[in-house]
């Protein structure tokens, strides 16, 4: 049980900074996602709240006590590396004791911990094997075992399932999750999916770059998106981002226009998700389609507009049996879901 | 390379390095130091004092003919001792190479002659071509040659040679057949499939990939022919006769130990670290990564 | 290494077998030499095949050393306990300060780290023997003549085993360590519970070359042993043999060099993977 104070938190690698001021708050049992490109920072953030690194200014602090100072088994926390980092030369059980055998816990008690936990994930069975002798999946498992006997007050989780296949990833996802909600352990989850962001997370947190983007719930994130690296980061496909300039009560586009209702003037990014978008007779837009994808439950049609040879790609639920290939047609789109950003600084406009 | 992970604290780790530390100050860099100052002086007939003659032990010595010919008598040796049992020790490595069954047992049955100390193995080839008990010497005698290498110093080379060679194919023999196992099979059989015959294959593709361990190899065996082979030639010739066998290895000890003659001693040590000193930077040099810091 | 005829395979296996004949030769006489009397010996022609005495000349060797006036009499047992104290020693001394400084390089940094890595770098350029008229007088005056710590302790000053430790160290997963350090593992703690059990394979492999190098010595114990008692086998059988026109005693001399072969070559074969995975490893 913690709450997590992220306090205008720096960092840098010689004259090269990689994190710049970040804070945030966490509240008690959640499950928090830190979901960003490579090189954003997000496991750099992690490892410097596990204390596996220095933080240069700034202050993390675990239920109102300051972390800084402290060494990574001072914290009550416990870690799932990406590669599960099992120690080869010892059995599951004694991998999943080892740290309650440091910290000098009875012996029934580690006994009765390791058995709760291996339950709790399956691994029952599996007690006596080596490292060397676990699938993938059940490997993860263990590595999330010795996190969960510790009982800390913070779950840290590095990519954990980056190694694993495709099919297996979605699995242990909901796993990831139902343990979560079982045990309701405040958690911090590193990614660079997305998709698992958006599945697993109770808030999420974007970087990029070593900022912060946008901190909110996947909801909020994805139908509100902060800031233009947000709206076309989260979301697959992407969001559409069309280059356009309001004037008054106008926004023009390279070959259409529609009505403003924001007070603002200047340069902005025009954003539409594929899937609020329609093929409209009457639409406004103006497009040639170039191809189209067929995923099945849905297709994707990318469209062009000459004018200012920007692509737009349209997602219209099922299977499109017309052949639009090479064809023009037009495109409506929900005046409800549409995004604005201010060139200048990529932030997100309000409307009213 | 380092590594980005580490334990904080310096007492413990100068704790951990103190035994190395000690040893090698104690065993290491103190006696090379005096091994340095010692080619300095002169010490009087009696040992009871040095006097500072600079550089003049080093000057006596390259006009010395007994140790310039010592120097043509290590290179020689070496160069024998290193292309004879990396040549035989390639050979067998190709045989290996080519059959399927029995190639474990045949390297077993290799390698253990690098078990062997080199003294002993000097004594085995001693025995073998004694003059007067030799099995060897024996029949040669009765096809008419006189063999005694306590008297003929192409003899005393030859055996020597020999008996360092035997005990070094072993190891050589282990690299190439490592080396030949690492080729990938698909290029030699691309090879094969151009029309290449075996002997062509071997010029052509399969030894100049293993040009790296060759060359890694011949450092290597150098520099062992230096010195791990004091103990054939003591065993066998004393470095006789007449300091035919004579490497500088052992004039170092022949001349500091038996002769007594400690300047003249040093000074030969300090050469040779030089000389040794260049074939490890060259041996690193070539093979990077030792020296990555 | 395509060619599949009958033709390949036999000259091949000829080969190799010639090899294996040259590479038994010396020993396989040796040994015969000490399984016959001397007189079969300084009689030639010279027998190929093994005499009846076997168990008499190395019994006697073993404990009662060579004959009269044959040498210095000291039972061979008594020089394999040496050379195996000697060895052992040399052994395990240095896998134990190697591990000892690799841990420290690796895993911390610390004031003059990149001065004692390149210190102890120098200590690979040059072996005993370029040193040894000035490690020989420091030995006599730590008192160490003459005895099995001045045997062993001038010998495991070079660090070869260490840098191999480092580089097996530098591949070894950081996450490994964070896990460590995350379970509450204190450095010693990580070292003994973690790092040497995966570092195994390695000591193993270390373990047989550097019982064969201890074993091998021989300038060294030349040098600084004058009571014979202290002889180790591999030097000790210097002393049975002639000098001048004195006669050695053969089968005792003979019998010693098979029996200072033994040890040696028995780890080598029963640790036959190890010693080779030591071997080339440590060339990299």
């Amino acid at each position: 049980m913690a709450k997590i104070n992220l306090q205008n938190i720096q960092k840098s690698y010689g004259n090269n900074p990689v994190i710049h001021n970040l804070s945030a708050d966490i509240e008690d049992g959640e499950l928090i996602v830190i979901v960003g490109p490579s090189g954003c920072g997000k496991s750099t953030l992690l490892r410097m709240i596990a204390g596996l690194e220095e933080i240069n200014s700034g202050e993390v602090i675990i239920n109102e006590k300051r972390m800084n100072d402290l060494e990574p088994m001072d914290r009550n926390i416990a870690m799932v590396f990406q590669n599960y980092a099992l120690y080869p030369h010892m059995t599951v059980f004694e991998n999943m004791s080892y740290g309650l055998k440091i910290q000098k816990t009875p012996k029934d008690e580690i006994i009765s911990r390791v058995n709760e936990a291996a339950e709790i994930l399956e691994l029952s069975e599996l007690l006596d094997r080596k490292p060397n002798q676990l699938s993938g999946g059940q490997r993860q498992r263990v590595a999330m075992g010795r996190a969960i006997v510790r009982k800390p007050d913070v779950f840290l989780f590095d990519e954990p399932l980056s190694n694993l296949d495709a099919k297996l990833r979605v699995q242990m996802r909901l796993e990831i999750k139902k343990l979560q909600r079982k045990l309701n352990v405040t958690s911090l989850y590193v990614t660079h999916d997305q998709v698992e962001a958006m599945t697993l997370a109770d808030k999420m947190i974007v970087m990029n770059e070593g900022n912060v983007e946008h901190i909110g719930t996947p909801l909020d994130v994805y139908q509100q998106p902060k800031t233009l690296f947000t709206a076309q980061f989260i979301g697959s496909p992407a969001m559409n981002i069309l280059n356009g300039r309001v004037d008054g009560n106008e926004i023009k586009f390279a070959n259409f226009k529609t009505s403003s209702a924001i007070s603002f003037n200047g340069d902005v990014y025009f954003g539409i998700r594929p899937e609020h978008l329609t093929i409209d007779k009457e639409g406004p837009i103006k497009v040639q389609v170039e191809f189209i994808e067929l995923i099945g439950s849905n297709t994707l049609i990318h469209c062009r507009i000459q004018s200012s040879n920007e692509i737009i790609v349209v997602s219209v639920p099922g299977i499109v049996e017309e052949n639009l290939s090479r064809k023009e047609i037009n495109l409506n789109f929900d005046q409800s879901k549409i995004h604005l950003f201010d060139q200048k600084n990529n932030m997100r406009i309000n409307q009213n | 390379m380092e590594k980005k992970v580490f334990f904080r604290g310096w007492f413990l780790p100068i704790l951990l390095i103190s035994p190395q530390l000690i040893i090698s100050i104690i065993f290491f860099f103190y006696p090379s130091g005096q091994a340095i100052s010692n080619s300095l002086y002169l010490p009087d007939p009696f040992g009871l004092s040095s006097e500072f003659v600079g550089l003049e032990n080093f000057f006596f010595l390259f006009s010395d003919s007994y140790y310039l010919s010592s120097f043509v008598t290590t290179i020689f040796f070496s160069t024998s001792v290193s292309v004879l049992s990396m040549g035989l020790g390639l050979y067998f490595a190709l045989l290996a190479d080519r059959i399927f069954r029995g190639a474990g047992i045949y390297k077993t049955l290799l390698i253990w002659p690098y078990a062997v100390a080199p003294a002993v193995a000097g004594v085995l080839w001693m025995f073998l071509f004694s003059s007067r008990i030799g099995v060897v010497s024996w029949y040669l005698g009765l096809l008419g040659y006189d063999w005694n290498h306590a008297l003929n110093s192409e003899e005393a080379m030859g055996l020597v040679v020999l008996a360092s060679t035997w005990g070094r194919i072993s190891y050589n023999f282990l690299f190439f057949l490592a080396g030949l196992q690492a080729i990938p099979k698909s290029i030699i059989e691309a090879a094969a499939i151009d029309g290449a015959s075996f002997w062509k294959r071997f010029r052509t593709i399969v030894f100049p990939l293993l040009s790296p361990i060759t060359f890694f190899l011949l450092v290597v065996n150098i520099v062992y022919a230096f010195f791990e082979t004091f103990g054939v030639i003591h065993t066998i010739t004393s470095g006789g006769p007449e300091q035919a066998t004579t490497t500088l290895v052992y004039k170092v000890y022949s001349d500091g130990f038996v002769g007594q003659d400690l300047g003249s001693s040093a000074a030969q040590s300090v050469i040779l670290l030089v000389v040794v000193g260049l074939l490890t930077v060259i041996q690193f040099k070539y093979i990077e990564r030792k020296v990555h810091y | 290494m395509i060619e599949r005829n009958k033709k390949g395979y036999f000259m091949s296996h000829l080969g190799l077998i010639l090899g294996i004949v040259f590479i038994f030769f010396p020993v396989w006489l040796t040994f015969v030499a000490s399984t016959v009397t001397q007189e079969d010996i300084l009689q030639p022609p010279f027998p190929l095949l093994p005499g009846p005495h076997f168990f008499e000349n190395y019994s006697y060797a073993l404990f009662e050393g060579t004959p009269e006036g044959y040498g210095n009499n000291i039972p061979v047992i008594k020089l394999l306990i040496n050379s195996a104290i000697m060895a052992l020693g040399i052994t395990i001394g240095k896998i134990i300060i190697s591990l000892l400084s690799a841990f420290a390089i690796v895993y911390f940094r610390f004031p003059g780290r990149k001065f004692f890595f390149w210190l102890i770098f120098i200590t690979l350029m040059l072996p005993v023997e370029v040193r040894i008229v000035p490690t020989y007088e420091i030995a006599a005056k730590l008192n160490l003549l003459n005895s099995y710590a001045g045997l062993i302790f001038p010998l495991i000053a070079s660090a070869t085993a260490t840098f191999l430790f480092r580089q097996f160290f530098m591949t070894i997963p950081n996450e490994m360590v964070e896990a460590a350090r995350m379970d509450g593992a204190k450095p010693m703690k990580f070292f003994i519970d973690i790092l040497i059990p995966i570092s195994r394979t390695n000591i193993a492999a270390l373990f047989v070359i550097l019982f064969i190098y201890g074993w091998n010595q021989y300038l060294w114990p030349l040098l600084m042993t004058t009571d014979p008692n202290m002889n180790t086998i591999v030097m000790g059988i210097n002393q049975m043999i002639p000098g001048g026109d004195d006669f050695g005693h053969w089968p005792t001399i003979m019998a010693t060099s098979i029996l200072a072969m033994v040890p040696p070559v028995i780890i080598i074969i029963t640790m036959q993977k190890f010693f080779v995975k030591g071997l080339l490893e440590s060339e990299k």
